[in-house]
């Protein structure tokens, strides 16, 4: 069985945007790698000649006609916003980090 | 005023259009009840008396004046909190969304709206959708109205208790893997998963984009279908919406005749970690409808023992790409933004801050999942399942018309049983996960309670895509024969709040 490590979910949880707690880290590296295998056991009927499906319509360029309606106005549009300024989302630094 | 609240949405609309009740009575009577019932059983998360009472009202006018009605207007209705609702708050269940008020309406607010529907509130569900139970939802569980100590399934564990405690005759929920179907069946209610893009999902919050269906929640089958002939239909704001008519679901629902039909039972759906009084009231379902005059087959679908699996890579791999626009940055929850943290820290410290233990083990999981170097034996084999599902589905629809089976392995789980153990959790949803996957059409009913703890059993009952009208015609069938033999709905059976 593929366990998961601390270090792992640590990994993890840095690319999904999670400040972990380190209680979280060792709760959460049980968890997943039971989880993971039980999971694992899709791969034992996945033949090299099974095509993939990945979304039950069999769809691709949905189109519409391309006609000027009416939106949100941008009042309505930042309504939400935690922060704002002159008409648009104020958010914290981005630039000039390591 | 008691009266009112038992009705169905069907006698309901009747009563309103001959001028029986009005309108703001029927509304009334309901917030009345709510105030009475949900601090014990909270189903709702906001109520919109206002909203309510100012529709309602508008009803009256409208037959005052001569208008005709729509089959359900002046009906009160229970909104899962995950779509998105124009000046009332929408927060999925989870702390992130707290407060958040959405500057517009999902397709199916809208159509609920335009169809004269009042709109009661919104209703409790685990966070995001993830969960089948409602106990992950950050404000709190619902208790299942036949026994408060238990869940009353999820994730739209809020809509279900609603009906079960007639706080409204009509609720909607959304199933991405039995949210919709799972609460009917522990609450002894009907749901009903339509076709994979027969609802629109325009303002409907993302969990997991190739599975999530809205669909209609009732207290009857007739009831299920005149909600789901409101809500369904295409949508070009939904690049996923199909693009055909509506299958006559109300005609079917008011025929309900199984005569000649075939019915096929899936054999994988049976065994171990199924609860005896559970396969006994399905076996019974079974048999009725053969003295209904179907016909019975036994079909094996062998790649739906792998379904579980592969849902629970491919949800999660789809919710943390879903979920990554929650970034503290245009709406919801900001933690940290105190000028000694970056846009980047600052999102971190929200989504943690902001998410719950479920929400956060899927994001992972489906980070792990996608990553390089596991894609191929993970998410890329998963893909492969569903292809063989699928293909299992498309082998039994050309034996049989409909397939069923238990909805759900076990009745209500007690609240707190499975809350730290997410395997035990996900089991819940084995029988229904399938045609998420394969993207059909698919009915939760009630067959009884389960002799051993007297709690409601559920029916599943599967269709091919854009063939819902079948669920229909075999849910009436079945509903009417049962309470032919019981003497009265179920729910009756259910003790006062």
């Amino acid at each position: 069985m593929p366990g998961i490590s601390r270090e792992e979910v640590a990994h993890l949880a840095r690319l999904a945007r999670l400040e972990l707690s380190g209680e979280e880290l060792d709760h959460f590296a049980g968890q997943l790698g039971d989880i993971i295998g039980a999971v694992a056991e899709v791969s034992d009927v996945a033949a090299e000649d099974v095509p993939p499906t990945s979304h039950p319509l069999p769809l691709t360029n949905v189109m519409r006609p391309d006609l000027v309606r009416p939106g949100l106005t941008a009042q309505q549009a930042l309504s939400g916003a935690p922060a704002e300024e002159q008409q648009r989302f104020k958010v914290p630094q981005i630039l000039g980090e390591e | 005023m008691a009266d009112l609240i038992k009705l169905t949405a069907a006698q309901t609309a009747e009563r309103i259009a001959s001028g029986e009740t009005t309108a703001v009575e029927v509304a009334e009577a309901h917030l009345a009840r709510i105030d009475a019932v949900d601090e014990k059983v909270h189903a709702f998360l906001h109520l919109d008396r206002e909203g309510a009472l100012a529709k309602a009202r508008e009803v009256d006018a409208k037959r005052e004046r001569g208008e005709r009605l729509g089959p359900l207007a002046g009906v009160p209705l229970a909104l899962k909190d995950i779509f998105t609702t124009e000046g009332v708050p929408t927060t999925v269940g989870s702390k992130i969304l707290e407060g958040w008020i959405p500057p517009y309406d999902a397709t199916v607010t809208r159509k609920l709206k335009e169809a004269d529907v009042v709109i009661l509130g919104k209703t409790n569900m685990d966070e995001f959708a993830m969960g089948s139970s409602t106990e992950n939802s950050a404000y709190g569980p619902t208790g299942n109205p036949w026994d408060l100590t238990r869940i009353p399934g999820g994730s739209g564990g809020g809509s279900s208790a609603a009906l079960a405690s007639y706080q409204a005759p009509l609720a909607i929920g959304t199933d991405t893997g039995g949210s919709i179907r799972q609460p009917a069946a522990v609450t002894g209610t009907v749901g009903v998963k339509p076709t994979y893009g027969g609802v629109s999902r325009y303002g409907m919050v993302a969990f997991s984009s190739s599975l999530d269906q809205g669909g209609p929640c009732a207290r009857t089958v007739l009831d299920a279908a005149l909600l789901h002939s409101v809500m369904a239909g295409h949508d070009e704001l939904d690049s996923t919406s199909i693009d055909q008519p509506v299958p006559d679901v109300v005609a079917a629902a008011r025929q309900g005749d199984v005569r000649g039909l075939r019915v096929g039972v899936v054999r994988e759906f049976a065994g171990e970690g199924y609860q005896a009084g559970v396969m006994q009231r399905v076996d019974e379902g079974v048999e009725l409808l053969r003295e209904l005059g179907a016909e019975i087959v036994e079909v094996s679908c062998p790649s739906f023992t792998k379904a579980l699996a592969a849902y629970y890579l491919i949800a999660p791999s789809e919710c943390s790409s879903n979920l990554a626009r929650f970034d503290a940055m245009r709406y919801g929850l900001r933690v940290g933004d105190d000028g000694s943290h970056s846009a980047e820290e600052v999102t971190s410290l929200t989504r943690e801050a902001g998410f719950g233990d479920e929400v956060k083990r899927r994001v992972m999981l489906g980070t792990y999942a996608l990553s390089s170097g596991y894609y191929d034996a993970y998410y890329g084999s998963a893909q492969k399942v569903r292809t063989l599902i699928t293909r299992d589905f498309e082998r039994a629809f050309g034996q049989v018309d409909v397939l069923v089976s238990p909805t759900t392995p076990t009745t209500a789980f007690p609240i707190g049983e499975r809350a730290d153990d997410p395997m035990a959790m996900y089991l819940a949803d084995l029988c229904t996960i399938p045609s998420n996957l394969a993207g059909n059409a698919a009915m939760s009913v009630p067959c009884g309670l389960a002799p051993e703890d007297g709690l409601p059993v559920g029916l599943q009952i599967v269709a091919p895509a854009m063939a819902d009208d079948r669920l229909y015609r075999v849910g009436t069938a079945v509903e009417a024969a049962y309470q032919a033999r019981w003497g009265h709905p179920l729910l009756e059976e259910a003790p006062s709040l």
